[in-house]
Formats: C-alpha cells, sequence, structure tokens
C-alpha cells in the first residue's frame, strides 16, 4: 500500500486500504512520543502553516505537537489576530499563505468546504482541520485508531454514536471511516439532530439511547455544540442530559467490555456524566495521545514522499 | 531478456561460523558482556542481532540485550523521491545510558543506513560508545564510516546486489551475489 495524496481534506473519498494504512503508520510514531528525545527528522527544512479560522485548543495544540516531533517548522495563524478581522477574503488570504511557500496547511474553518477549496487552489498539501459541519478526518483517524488497538479490530464492532449527528463534522467522518472498515454504526439524538435519511449513510438511527447502546462496543458522546445550534432544538441542558446523556446506568446496556469515547471538549453533565467520563470503561484521554501519533502519521505520508508521485 | 546470475556467498554454516567469530570477537574486545547491548537495524539486522545474542549465551551463558532499530525516519532521502517509505518497528526496552552498544546490521554498503542509525540511537539514549557489526561489507563507501566487526568482505560492482537472507529457521540462512546479466546484443 502506497499513500500517494497530496491533501487529506476527507474520509469519505478513501479507500479503506488507505485508511488502514494510515492506522498502520500511527503505530510506529507511539512510540516517538515516549522517547526521551521526542523529535525525529523525518520533516526537516518543511514549513507547515497552522491556519485556524475557528477556536481550536485541542487539535491546534495536537498538530502542533506532530508537526513539531517531526522537525517541521510551524506557524501558527489564527482568525482573530489575522486580517480575516480586516475583511480579506479566504482567497487571497491562502494566496498570500502559498506566496511564502510552505510545504502544508493545516486549516480549521468553519464553513463546510473551506478545506476542499483551498487544496484546490494551493499547490501544497492540505489538511482540513475541521471544516463547518461536512469533516474532521483526523479526530475520526484517531477515533478508529484507539478503537482498534482496544478491541484489536474494527471489522464487526457494533459502535453507537450519541448526540447531535446532523451538526456534527465528528460523527460525519466517523461514520464514514468506521463503515468503510466494516463496523456496524448506530446513531442516536433527538429527531431535531438527526439528518434527514441518516440511513443512506449506512447507519442505523434510534431515538432511543438505551435501545442504541443495547449490546455495543464501543459507545460514543458527541459535544453539544451550542455554537452552532441557532435554534432550539432540545429544551434544555438538564432534558437533553437526561434523555440523552451518557451515564453508567445507560452503559449496563452495551457490551460487557464496552469503551466510551468523546472527542472533547466535554459539557460534562450534559452528553456524559463526570463518573462516566473518568471512569474505567473511558479512553477519552488515550484519544487525546493518540492523536499525536495519527497526525504525525498523516503529515509524514503527505510530506515524506517526492510531490512528483502525488495524484490529487 | 536479460538474465542475472545469483551466486551463493555463504550457506548456512558459512553464515553461523561468521556470527559465531563476530559474537567471540564483540566479547574479547570488550571483554565479556558487562554493559553490552545489541541493537539490530530492521529488519534483517534485527534478526542477526539476535543470532549474535544467541551465540554470546551459548559462549558465556549471559543474555545480552537486544533492541531493533527503524531508521525510516532518520533517511537523508525523504521527501525527495517516491511515496514515503513504511516504518518499521523500533523497540529497545532498555536504557542506551553509558552502554556499550553494537549497532548490527546484515550488509554495509553507503554507510547512510548507519549514518541515519547513529542519529537515531544518540536520540534515545547516551550510549558510552557505539560499535559496527556487519554480516557483509561489500565496499563503495559514500560516508567516513568503518564496521568493527565483520562477517564476510566482498568486493563488489555498484550493479550487483548482496542478497541476505535471514528466516525463522538458522538453517535457511544464507548471502547471494546478484550479478545483472547482459542483453546478447549489448556485449
Amino acid at each position: 500500500m502506497e499513500f500517494q495524496r497530496k491533501d487529506l481534506v476527507a474520509i469519505e473519498p478513501l479507500a479503506p486500504e488507505e485508511i488502514v494504512h494510515i492506522l498502520d503508520t500511527a503505530e510506529g510514531f507511539l512510540e516517538v512520543s515516549r522517547r526521551e528525545v521526542k523529535k525525529v527528522p523525518a520533516l526537516r527544512g518543511k514549513t507547515v502553516v497552522n491556519g485556524f479560522f475557528e477556536p481550536s485548543t485541542r487539535t491546534r495544540l495536537s498538530f502542533e505537537i506532530a508537526e513539531k516531533r517531526l522537525s517541521a517548522d510551524t506557524v501558527n495563524f489564527s482568525a482573530s489576530t489575522s486580517s480575516v478581522k480586516k475583511g480579506e477574503t479566504l482567497l487571497d488570504t491562502v494566496r498570500n499563505i502559498e506566496a511564502m511557500v510552505p510545504d502544508a496547511v493545516v486549516i480549521r474553518h468553519g464553513a463546510a468546504g473551506a478545506a476542499e477549496f483551498v487544496a484546490r487552489r494551493l499547490g501544497c498539501s492540505v489538511i482540513n482541520a475541521g471544516d463547518g459541519r461536512h469533516e474532521h478526518p483526523t479526530q475520526a483517524l484517531l477515533d478508529l485508531f484507539t478503537i482498534r488497538r482496544r478491541k484489536g479490530r474494527i471489522e464487526g464492532l457494533t459502535v453507537t454514536i450519541v448526540g447531535d449527528i446532523a451538526n456534527s463534522r465528528v460523527a460525519r467522518s466517523n461514520i464514514h471511516a468506521l463503515t468503510k472498515l466494516g463496523a456496524r454504526v448506530r446513531v442516536c439524538g433527538p429527531p431535531t439532530m438527526l439528518p434527514p435519511q441518516v440511513e443512506r449513510m449506512g447507519v442505523e438511527a434510534y431515538t432511543r439511547v438505551a435501545e442504541a447502546v443495547a449490546g455495543a462496543d464501543v459507545v460514543m458522546a458527541l459535544r453539544i455544540q451550542k455554537e452552532r445550534l441557532g435554534r432550539a432544538v432540545f429544551p434544555s441542558d438538564r432534558e437533553y442530559a437526561r434523555v440523552f446523556g451518557l451515564n453508567s446506568r445507560v452503559l449496563e446496556g452495551a457490551a460487557a467490555d464496552a469503551i466510551v469515547m468523546h472527542p472533547g471538549p466535554m459539557n460534562r453533565g450534559v452528553e456524559i456524566t463526570s463518573e462516566l467520563a473518568d471512569g474505567p470503561r473511558s479512553v477519552i484521554l488515550e484519544q487525546v495521545e493518540h492523536g499525536v501519533a495519527v497526525r504525525m502519521a498523516v503529515l509524514y505520508l503527505l510530506l515524506g514522499g517526492g510531490r512528483s508521485e502525488w495524484t490529487s | 531478456m536479460a538474465e542475472t546470475y545469483r551466486r551463493v556467498l555463504l550457506n548456512a554454516d558459512a553464515v553461523r561460523r561468521s556470527l559465531a567469530r563476530m559474537a567471540l570477537e564483540i566479547l574479547e574486545r570488550n571483554r565479556g558482556t558487562q554493559g553490552l547491548a545489541l541493537v539490530g537495524i530492521v529488519r534483517r539486522g534485527d534478526r542477526l542481532a539476535r543470532r549474535i545474542a544467541d551465540h554470546i549465551r551459548k559462549a558465556e551463558g549471559v543474555e545480552v540485550p537486544v533492541g531493533r532499530l527503524d531508521i525510516t525516519l532518520y533517511r537523508d532521502d525523504l521527501g525527495r523521491k517516491g511515496a514515503p517509505p513504511p516504518l518499521g518497528p523500533t523497540d529497545i526496552p532498555f536504557s542506551l545510558d553509558d552502554r556499550m552498544v553494537v549497532l548490527v546490521d546484515d550488509v554495509l554498503y553507503t554507510g547512510r543506513t548507519v549514518r541515519a542509525a547513529l542519529d537515531a540511537l544518540v536520540d534515545l539514549g547516551r550510549p558510552r560508545a557505539i560499535q559496527l557489526a556487519v554480516l557483509v561489507d561489500r565496499g563503495h563507501r559514500e560516508l567516513p564510516i568503518q564496521p568493527d566487526y565483520v562477517g564476510h568482505a566482498e568486493p563488489t560492482r555498484p550493479e550487483e546486489e548482496i542478497e541476505v537472507r535471514v528466516g525463522d529457521d538458522p538453517s535457511d540462512d544464507a548471502v547471494f551475489l546478484v550479478e545483472p546479466g547482459w542483453d546478447e546484443g549489448e556485449v
């Protein structure tokens, strides 16, 4: 298997073998973060621009650590401190970034399709760090990596995703990745938070969390994204927690060795109780650790080869 | 159609004798196993390091720690051509600090792999010293690197290849010299 893409914009166009290749490559990078000198020279002399047009703590930090552990030079750029505030268009911004000849641009943007838009216009590699409600491919990859390390496989597992499926790029990327690798995916949320005809994505839809979780090997809570909810789609946090919140009682119906995941940041007491998030089933902090290894793998696979080999 | 010629340089017995002699030389030079560790370069160097450790155990009754090192991320041709090479495992389950580390590889050629391995080792710790053991030295160095222990020295032409087979069973071990053939019309 050879990975010969210029960009990582979405999970949807990837072949199952490409996803597996990224996960396999990430295994080799876990060890680097456990060394005394947490740095390898693989991307020495490469410049990576982290363009965050939308707030992010964990993803930006994770990318930056991954880039630095690969010895790339990193430049951060966030919308709040840049000329975006002065009214510059995305196209003008990326053209200016390109004039500085980076080797890769990591982009987080509030508009779905922004990463694809930039990838088509830039000659360098583009990695989508989340674009609106579209996709967040590296999050799905680190989730699959975590599941595979815990369960030894993806195929045949039942994975339940609970929350605001319609607005979640994490859910969308995970649904694509999990179904491609042969997992059974169930989604669960208030009817207002399930996209119409979600079954077309190859998942089973539930509105009762107990039914969705029954027998599941993996249960993933999504963050209630208050910033994306223009209108009230559920009455209150308390109401949501009572009906769709994950807690240890709900998890009793899951497989005995079921793991609990959350992409962060958590609204404790809303989509997940602290007891569950901090309990023995939780792999939430492993997800964060694995995020660095997976992002190192993606950067290495995009930038570690020759440019002439790229296929867009 | 050009044919290639494959000649046996070392058969299984010869490989075993070479590795056994190298193990004794390592013991002699380092006055025993105190502080000694072997690190094999993935993949064949890794297997050869285990073979040498077996010979050391037979000679001294001591289990010398063996690690394996993947040098992919330290290669000097990354980002230059082709798809990024796949990573192998690095697993050194002991501290390198103040150890006498014997780096083991199958073939010493340009020296670029050893250069990468030296950089990788010093990122992993601070050995007291590093020595180099190779099963075959085929010449054509591009860097000032010399082995301390050599199984077999074979002057080669650049267009030839050395093929080292180290499998699960030592009785299948072998080293071949592969010479490219030539088209009849060329001569």
